[in-house]
């Protein structure tokens, strides 16, 4: 299979106050086009970290990140911003990532717009968008605070797939809806990944999400890798001690 | 259970009900406020320069409303006439330290570092000072005259807007949704103007609207101690400084421009209060 990512050797450190805090320690990985790649992990390892520096929210310290070969950390202006058409993300908290003052319409067409899309042809991939989230129409213009968790999440989703990207990072995309919607959101999630070959790097606390939907699942501990393989094998023949742990903690 | 939203609802929206009329009602009577400072010169019954020494300081009657002052001017032409040097003034006077503050705070919440941090200490000298004091200082250096007074009052009065727009900045600055808009390629520009502005806009602008009844007086203040408006332009301050000798003897020459003043600022300031209740944030939460 092709690479479309890889990652390596990847540090970030914090600081609070003057303490020194490495978030992220050296942590290599690849992903394969079309793949479903888990991150596991505890509370803290740094697994937003990572997430955050894959999408050049934030600059590691150290570390390369190559899409399809290319490096992208050294990305600057509107090459950086070209980054976005191939790398999209959907975050935790799906209201809070709306702007509150623009209709959810607004927010899926600004990559669109962004990219010199007129009005017209804006409105009419963004009713494309809107039926492959599987959200009715009439939620172009509503605001945020009034549609529910579940169908903000699917809007999300709708403005991270606007661009085409290649990969789509879920961080913690569906900790915050109840476990009905979870799975609704997950499905789709699954789908649109089949039908439009990109991959989905998942950031999770639940193994079960996991074995159900990642070819392959990444266990990270306190800012490294700790162990990699398919999901089964890592939580059936878990070969790290804090892999055990996590394993026993859930199952 | 199903009656106590019923109730708070309807509270509610007796609440949001009563906003609105005094919103509409304070809002017609600062309209009409402009609208006769817009219109002054249309509006005065006499020439508010023309003076007659034969019928100096006399008191109110049917010809002149409002009475004459020690020169025979009309009182209420002068009062309509000084509304249009004040609040324009006021107004001028809010228009640029909000955009001024606003735009200084904006760029120290947003790139922070070095920058910031030497801006905010300039804004800190000026926010230290007794604002009156330095308003006196700058406008007696640049000599009198109504646009000094402004220049003065604005730079005593910018560092207010910069602060409030900063920890606005601050605020959202690292929302979720400033990350979104960021992967969804905008770029620094787009970033503030179509999601920053918009989003601390509300606080600022309820600020302004409060602010323009205390820069009227402000302006009044500086004029009335001879270092806004210079004679004979008609403004309230220094007609109020003028005849201040003659408070015991004819009243109305203070008065109606105290008046005027204070009913103004009155107005100015409870509209102010009706918009920050309609846009305060904490409102809108519901
Ligand atoms: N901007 C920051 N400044 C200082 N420390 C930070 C910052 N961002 C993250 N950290 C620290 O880095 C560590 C990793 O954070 P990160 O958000 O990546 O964890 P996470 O694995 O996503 O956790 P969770 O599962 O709770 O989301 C945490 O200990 C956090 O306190
Ligand atoms: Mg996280």
């Amino acid at each position: 299979m092709e690479k479309l990512l890889e990652a390596k050797e990847i540090r970030k450190t914090f600081y609070k106050g003057k303490i020194p805090f490495t978030a992220v320690d050296g942590v290599s990985f690849s992903m394969e086009r079309g793949e479903c790649l888990g991150l596991v992990g505890e509370s803290g390892c740094g697994k937003s970290t990572i997430a955050r520096i894959l999408t050049r929210l934030i600059e590691p310290d150290a570390g390369s990140v190559l899409l399809h070969g290319r490096e992208v950390l050294q990305l600057k202006g509107k090459e950086k911003r070209m980054l976005y058409h191939e790398v999209q993300m959907v975050f935790q908290t799906p209201q809070d990532s709306f702007d509150p003052r623009r209709s959810l319409g607004d927010g899926i067409m600004e990559s669109l717009r962004n990219r010199g899309m007129n009005r017209a042809k804006a409105k009419e991939r963004l009713y494309e968008l809107l039926d492959m989230v599987e959200l009715d129409r009439e939620f172009a213009s509503r605001y945020p605070h009034e549609v529910s968790g579940g169908q903000c999440q699917r809007a999300a989703i709708a403005r991270a797939l606007a661009p085409g990207p290649r990969l789509i990072i879920c961080d913690e995309a569906t900790s915050a809806l109840d476990v009905t919607v979870q799975a609704q959101i997950l499905k789709l999630l699954q789908k649109l990944q089949r039908e439009q070959g990109m991959s989905l790097l998942l950031i999770c606390h639940d193994l079960a999400l996991v074995q159900l939907l990642c070819d392959q699942v990444l266990v990270m501990y306190k800012g490294r890798i700790e162990e990699r393989g398919a999901p089964d094998e890592v939580i059936c023949r878990p070969q790290k001690e804090y892999t055990r742990i996590l394993v026993n903690s859930v199952f | 259970m199903m009656e106590t939203p019923t109730i708070t609802l309807r509270e509610q929206k007796v609440v949001r009900d009563r906003t609105k009329w005094k919103m509409i009602f304070l809002g017609a009577l600062a309209l009409a406020v402009l609208f006769v400072a817009a219109f002054a010169p249309f509006l005065t019954p006499y020439d508010p320069y023309a003076q007659d020494l034969a019928i100096a300081l006399q008191p109110p009657d049917a010809a002149h409303l409002l009475g004459t002052d020690r020169y025979g001017r009309d009182m209420l032409s002068r009062v309509i006439m000084g509304s249009r040097s004040t609040i324009f003034a006021a107004l001028l006077l809010v228009m640029v330290i909000t955009v001024v503050g606003g735009m200084v705070g904006i760029i120290c919440g947003w790139y922070g570092g070095k920058l910031d941090a030497f801006l905010m200490r300039v804004s800190d000298i000026f926010l230290a000072f007794p604002g009156m004091v330095f308003a006196i200082a700058v406008a007696s250096v640049m000599s009198g005259g109504i646009l000094n007074a402004v220049v003065a009052l604005a730079c005593i009065s910018w560092s207010k807007y910069a602060r409030i727009a900063r920890s606005q900045v601050l605020a959202i600055k690292s929302a979720p949704y400033m990350a979104a808009a960021k992967l969804s390629g905008s770029g620094t520009g787009k970033m503030i103007w179509k999601h920053i502005v918009p989003n601390i806009a509300g606080p600022v602008v309820v600020t302004a609207v409060l602010d323009i009844g205390t820069m009227i007086m402000e302006i009044a203040g500086l004029s009335f101690l001879g270092l806004g408006a210079t004679p004979p332009t008609a403004e309230w301050g220094s007609m109020m400084s003028n005849g201040r000798s003659m408070l015991q003897t004819s009243p109305w020459v203070v008065l109606s421009p105290g008046c005027a003043i204070f009913l103004t600022v009155m107005i100015f300031n409870l509209a102010g209060d009706t918009v920050r209740d309609v846009l305060d944030p904490r409102q809108q939460k519901r």
